[in-house]
């Protein structure tokens, strides 16, 4: 699994596209969205916690069908299919390769977003602590996601239809964690919950996700 | 004799076809009594008055998209643990109807919550929910509509569609955290001591069973044409073999 693992961030980062595109994708918004709204700092402030929330998650979006398409593509899904390992574990490992690929960079970029868009210091803890606990959530949903379309041609927006309901309690708390953490209030409750989405998920969605792969290889 | 005779098509087309013109004239006749009563022989409301009388609109069509999710989980489940075609093939025909009435509700809503809140749309808990639920009706069409099998398809929307529940639910909860609402409260209620007042609530719930009988009976005719379709696509694939 970890060979698997190694070989997943290998191909995600030396073949350019998917890697480097939703880290680029969260950079536009977070430039674009202050042209759009006015240069006013005290707005900026008020909404970059939801902008930050809604760009890594549509930029998650955007890498979501290289999951399982590359590999179903060139047969190399059918061979782990067959690997002595667990579809259920595989479904894991490519999640998290998912997030380590973009997750962990759009948490680690968003500190620096959250200056462009002059988000209140209080929050910058509780921005990267949100990342860090919701998108991994955002990589097994979109795993799932994945795993129902990897037989579709050109599923991408049907895949983004499919994911964009499932979003909504990750990205509620998430953002909701931040807009408390930036006015001082007790943070807890979101952050619980967030934490629970991103374990319940965790556990539950691999083993939908390998019973979608298995009905799509048959 | 059991229910699960009825997963046999033949039986299931038999007994359908023998019920659709009851299960009609009665929804015809219910419905009819329900609207009717309503809207003509109901009083206006003393403050919102006569708007009030979308409610017979309003709410069982409310009641009938969130109820048709839950009858596709449970044809879905159905179909997973015994793979009777005719299950999923209803939960497939409910579908469309479940978002129709989605989008009654809205639609119906937001006349209603014009006049009455001064608003077209409030990101309410109850109408984001809606909204959401909207959204998930879609995807499980959509998913239907791209994959050509249709054992795969069934497989695939019925997993869908027992993860979307999950996610519904804690969506509406999630949503509830996030904002308080402008929406009142349940109109009807079997274990409350104030409901609306009976003037309303007698033709409010002739108006629900006659929207149940409705989506019965679309259902039924619905889930006989997918049947069919699926007759004749099995025909053409024999006629390309010989």
């Amino acid at each position: 699994m970890i060979a698997l693992l190694i070989r997943d961030l290998r191909l995600a980062i030396r073949t350019g596209g998917g890697f480097g595109l939703g880290l680029a994708f969260f950079l536009i918004i977070a430039v674009l969205v202050p042209f759009g709204v006015g240069p006013d700092s005290a707005i900026l402030g008020r909404i970059a916690p939801g902008i930050l929330w809604v760009g890594a998650l549509l930029s998650c979006l955007l890498s979501l069908d290289r999951i399982f398409a590359l590999d179903f593509e060139d047969g190399s899904l059918d061979l782990l299919a067959t690997a002595p390992i667990p579809l259920e574990g595989l479904v894991g490992v490519k999640a998290i390769s998912h997030w380590l690929t973009t997750g962990l960079p759009l948490t680690l970029a968003a500190p620096v977003l959250g200056l462009l868009l002059s988000l209140p210091e209080e929050a910058y803890l509780w921005l990267i602590a949100s990342l860090l606990i919701g998108t991994p959530a955002l990589s097994f949903i979109g795993a799932f996601g994945a795993s129902l379309t990897v037989g579709i041609k050109r599923g991408g927006l049907l895949l983004s239809l499919l994911v964009l309901p499932l979003y909504v309690p990750t990205l509620i708390f998430g953002a909701e964690t931040i807009r408390r953490g930036a006015e001082g209030l007790s943070t807890t409750t979101p952050l619980i919950m967030l934490g629970a989405i991103t374990l319940g998920t965790l556990a539950v969605l691999p083993f939908a996700a390998a019973a979608a792969i298995r009905v799509n290889l048959r | 004799m059991s229910f699960w005779e009825y997963a046999n098509p033949k039986r299931f087309m038999a007994l359908s076809s023998a019920a659709l013109p009851w299960l009609t004239g009665l929804t015809a006749l219910v419905l009819g009594v329900g609207l009717i009563w309503g809207f003509f022989f109901t009083p206006d409301d003393f403050r919102q008055g006569s708007t009030v009388k979308i409610i017979y609109i309003h709410v069982p069509s409310a009641f009938i998209a969130i109820n048709a999710w839950l009858m596709m989980l449970v044809t879905s489940l159905v179909w997973l643990i015994r793979r009777h075609h005719v299950s999923v093939l209803a939960a497939r025909a409910a579908a469309p109807i479940g978002l129709a009435m989605t989008a009654i509700g809205l639609i119906t809503g937001a006349v209603w919550g014009q006049p009455m809140w001064g608003t077209w749309w409030e990101w309410d808990p109850r109408l984001t929910s809606f909204l959401i639920l909207g959204l998930f009706y879609l995807g499980y069409i959509a998913l239907w509509e791209a994959i050509d099998d249709a054992d795969t398809a069934a497989d695939l929307t019925s997993v869908l569609c027992i993860v979307g529940s999950v996610f519904a639910v804690l969506s509406r909860y999630a949503i509830l955290f996030w904002n308080q609402g402008l929406h009142q409260g349940a109109s009807l209620s079997m274990d409350r001591e104030e409901n609306v007042h009976d003037v309303f609530a007698y033709p409010l719930w002739t108006c629900i069973i006659g929207f149940v009988l409705l989506f019965i009976t679309l259902v039924l005719l619905r889930t006989r044409t997918e049947i069919r379709a699926r007759r004749v696509k099995a025909l053409i694939s024999r006629e390309r073999m010989a």
